[in-house]
């Protein structure tokens, strides 16, 4: 069936260059208490690049998993070379002819390259046996295509990150595709790989290939796309050609509103240092980090997923452990080996990974927010469920949680509202350092100012607040201080007046003179 | 679900819907009351010499032992870990009393050498889930052969037998009239681990780790430690079981206990914890262990062969475990 498939899109004659093969139109989509995307419209061209470009949230992925069949769409067209289509299903999407490059591909470690670039779609022999001779034939064809030099027969457990990567890459141009979705793949490259993936997509480009390239990094947009299409808290705000425009006009349309109005943070007097981090390294996570935190400061963090801030973070909560490096609290040395001393220290995390970090579904809400101090409300290690309840009432109610009762099991309330048990959590047990590892990702936006109205609150009684955040709104608008992170570094340091989203952009995407680490 | 409240001003949230006594009426533990009862019913039907305070003191001997190791593995699965090494620990115990009798040890001196085989074994299964991190259910496999390939080793086809009359007392004596020493000391067991799983904050953490481990490591739980705490004990109640066993029948042998881990981890799901960890509680154990008994006993007096009992643990064993999964299935697609 698959064979048939693949000849009848081949032998088909590419279309004209002015007519797009994919035409999404009014595309929206809904989840409980969020719109993910509301009317958007795309247009990919053959052998054209087009970048999708906008900050976290802004809908990129729902909008690829729309085109990969794993969403449907509440409202609005697909269609095909002027066809009206629809994607029930992966399998649906694939048959149509678009395959996608994901950030982190699922791939299977203890099987080989061949078998992981074939699995699903393997060459049947006669008894309906895969045919290994000719699949590793073909497998050493797609990679030499997309000219990596890997053993198809090799373990893929025995092969680095990049070469994994390039196996994904394989993997998804094993099925004959005229589109290809490429979601942020120079993520996890070096600078080398990342230059044969771009002589790839070149090649793609020449095939005929329509390529929908999605990426935070302003330098390799401009190099390799041809079109762009920027998406805002939802929708479609702009789209054109890029030889029309510049990194500036770009950045403009990506974040957009006004900012500065919506945010409540009030001025508190900055005090002391509480929290000193010299020469904090990690064996491949971030390395020599070295800033301040100080009393009643919101130091902010910002920079792209994976520039290393939530491991930074956790190795503070000792969670993982640091290389090298010294932390000082209140100018006494902490060497903090597990969450249970950072607790003791003062220093507390709500973590970006709310399911499973942070709450604890399954357990009632009053036993959350008691958990770390157990040792408060009981009595030589016997609970007294009183003082429970007391505790959970005082901390839930100061964050107006909503809930039908405190013996509610936390799995069953929105993200929204589980994000504030776990911030009741740790107000109850009166910390010194509060980190926020994107306190507001994926809840409703009234959810969203209550966490930053609490936050102000915070600091003027005299809390210090880490925020990490991807968000820029929200790091303009809540950060005394903004440090920038780029490949596990700090790569600037930024006081909140002046501060422009252009500049966040610039130093997390490594555009522009302070640029120290590239070339 | 809710209905909207209306006005905007700080609502209070209650803290608890429904009353205790709600709760207890449609849990599992009444449940398992009512199956209790009609167990006894039928056995004390269908067989006259059933309803007598010497037969009836008999039948907890089918399950004071077994239900000891359960009620610490009880703590053990709702933590999310399991272990099937319970009966080779107390095979490897047992020997090791064996043993110590033959080079003369006297009354303390073997239950020392039981209690202290039994904290050995839980330690190197703990060390080897929290130390090296090993899933549970495969290092426990492992040290299942591993504890009772020592004591085939040490005994071949040969027993130890002439253990002294005042060790026999522990698996044979009587504290008053019919209570059986065997009885009091579950009783006690049970009561302890009822208390630390319900009523202290040591508890609490279990019920953490087994519902997230990761968000309880994050909410500041020493989980690695209470985990090991948590091994530690069950091998202690297995070398407590071993005692127990060791002196009632007088005797040891290799294959003493075969099969037991399957009858304790039956007893502890049938009690309402989940195989998954997370959820259930003591009393429901010490209700299902006391079924065990009852049904065993009941097999016994109507002269049906060991191996349908070991048919009935097998059927049972599988039935706690997918019924719950089914109903809640059933229960979604209906909602759906």
């Amino acid at each position: 069936m698959l064979q048939q498939a693949r000849s009848a899109t081949v032998k088909k004659a590419p279309s004209p260059a002015n007519e797009p093969v994919l035409a999404l139109s009014g595309i929206s989509k809904s989840f409980p208490g969020v719109r993910a995307l509301s009317g958007v419209s795309l247009e990919l061209y053959p052998g054209t690049v087009t970048a999708l470009v906008g900050e976290n949230g802004a809908g990129k992925s729902t909008l690829v998993k729309i085109l990969t069949g794993i969403y449907q769409p509440d409202e609005g067209a697909i269609r095909l070379s002027g066809e009206e289509v629809s994607f029930p299903t992966a399998y649906d999407a694939t048959q149509a002819g678009i395959t996608a490059i994901h950030q982190e591909t699922v791939l299977f470690d203890e099987l080989s390259v061949a078998e992981n670039i074939y699995l699903g779609h393997a060459p049947r022999g006669s008894l309906g046996l895969i045919d290994r001779a000719r699949m590793n034939r073909d497998a050493a064809a797609v990679l030499k295509r997309i000219g990596a030099a890997i053993d198809p027969d090799a373990r893929l457990r025995d092969l680095g990150i990049a070469s994994k990567h390039l196996v994904a890459i394989a993997r998804a141009l094993s099925v004959e595709a005229r589109m290809v979705i490429m979601d942020e793949p120079t993520a996890a490259l070096s600078y080398k790989e990342i230059e044969e993936l771009y002589a790839l997509v070149e090649r793609l480009k020449a095939e005929g290939k329509a390529i929908l390239f999605i990426s935070h990094k302003f330098d390799e947009i401009f190099r390799i796309a041809d079109r762009y299409t920027v998406f805002r808290d939802g929708e479609c705000v702009g789209a054109g050609l890029i030889s029309e425009t510049d990194h500036d006009a770009l950045v403009r349309l990506m974040v957009g509103r006004p900012v500065g109005q919506i945010f409540p943070k009030r001025d508190v007097e900055i005090g002391e240092p509480v929290l000193t981090v010299s020469g904090y390294s990690h064996p491949t996570e971030f390395a020599d980090i070295g800033f301040e935190l100080k009393h009643g400061e919101i130091l902010g963090f910002y920079g792209l997923v994976g520039a290393g801030r939530s491991e930074l973070m956790q190795a503070l909560f000792g969670v993982t452990k640091p290389s090298r490096g010294a932390v000082r609290i209140g100018g006494e040395v902490a060497v903090i080996r597990s969450p249970a001393e950072a607790i003791r220290r003062g220093i507390v995390y709500v973590p970006e990974e709310r399911g499973r970090q942070g709450a604890i579904a399954g357990l009632p809400i009053f036993q959350n927010v008691t958990l770390p101090s157990l040792s408060r409300t009981s009595r030589r290690g016997f609970l007294r469920l009183a003082e429970e309840f007391k505790l959970a009432r005082q901390y839930t109610s100061r964050l107006d949680l909503r809930a039908a009762s405190l013996d509610r099991d936390v799995g069953t309330l929105s993200g929204g509202n589980q994000q504030k048990v776990v911030i009741a959590k740790w107000l109850a047990t009166h910390p010194k350092v509060i980190i926020l590892d994107e306190p507001t990702k994926g809840i409703d936006i009234g959810s969203k100012a209550a966490v930053h109205e609490f936050m102000s609150e915070l600091v003027a009684e005299g809390l210090s607040i880490i925020m990490v955040s991807s968000e820029i709104p929200e790091v303009l608008g809540m950060s005394d201080r903004v440090i920038v992170m780029r490949e596990g570094r700090i790569v600037g340091e930024y006081a909140r007046k002046g501060l422009t989203a252009e500049m966040l952009v610039r130093a997390a995407a490594g555009i522009g003179g302070n640029d120290a680490n590239r070339k | 679900m809710n209905a909207p409240s209306t006005g905007s001003g700080p609502r209070a949230i209650p803290d608890r819907l429904e009353g205790r006594w709600t709760s207890l009426f449609k849990s599992w533990e009444t449940l398992l009351i009512a199956v209790a009862i009609v167990v006894f019913v039928v056995n004390a039907l269908s067989s006259p010499y059933f309803l007598n305070a010497w037969n009836l003191s008999d039948a907890t001997f089918n399950f004071t032992e077994k239900a000891m190791i359960a009620m610490a593995m009880a703590l053990l699965i709702i933590s999310g870990e399991i272990d099937l090494s319970v009966a080779a620990i107390i095979a490897l115990a047992s020997t090791a009393m064996g043993v110590a009798l033959q080079y003369g040890a006297g009354t303390p001196e073997l239950v020392l050498t039981g209690l202290l085989v039994g904290l050995l074994c839980g330690a190197f299964n703990g060390w080897l889930v929290t130390g090296l991190g090993l899933p549970s259910i495969v290092v426990t496999i492992g040290t299942m052969s591993l504890f009772r390939g020592i004591a085939y080793i040490i005994l071949g086809d040969q027993a130890f037998t002439g253990y002294p009359p005042s060790f026999a007392w522990f698996g044979q004596g009587y504290v008053w009239w019919v209570i059986s020493f065997e009885l009091v000391l579950f009783a006690a067991i049970a009561l302890f681990f009822g208390i630390l799983l319900h009523w202290t904050s040591f508890g609490r953490t279990v019920y953490a780790i087994g519902n997230n481990p990761v968000g309880a490591l994050f909410s500041g739980v020493r989980v690695g430690r209470t985990k090991f705490i948590l091994f530690l004990m069950t091998g202690l109640m297995s070398g407590i079981a071993a005692i127990c066993l060791t002196a009632r029948l007088g005797s040891t042998r290799p294959s003493i206990a075969f099969g037991w881990e399957l009858e304790v981890v039956t007893m502890v799901v049938l009690g309402g914890v989940s195989i998954l960890g997370g959820s259930g509680g003591i009393p429901g154990v010490v209700i299902a262990a006391i079924i065990m008994g009852l049904v065993t006993f009941g097999f016994g007096l109507a002269n049906v062969p060991g191996i349908v009992m070991s048919i009935f643990v097998g059927l049972l064993l599988i039935t706690v475990i997918g019924a719950p999964m089914l109903w809640r299935r059933l229960k979604r697609e209906h909602s759906a």
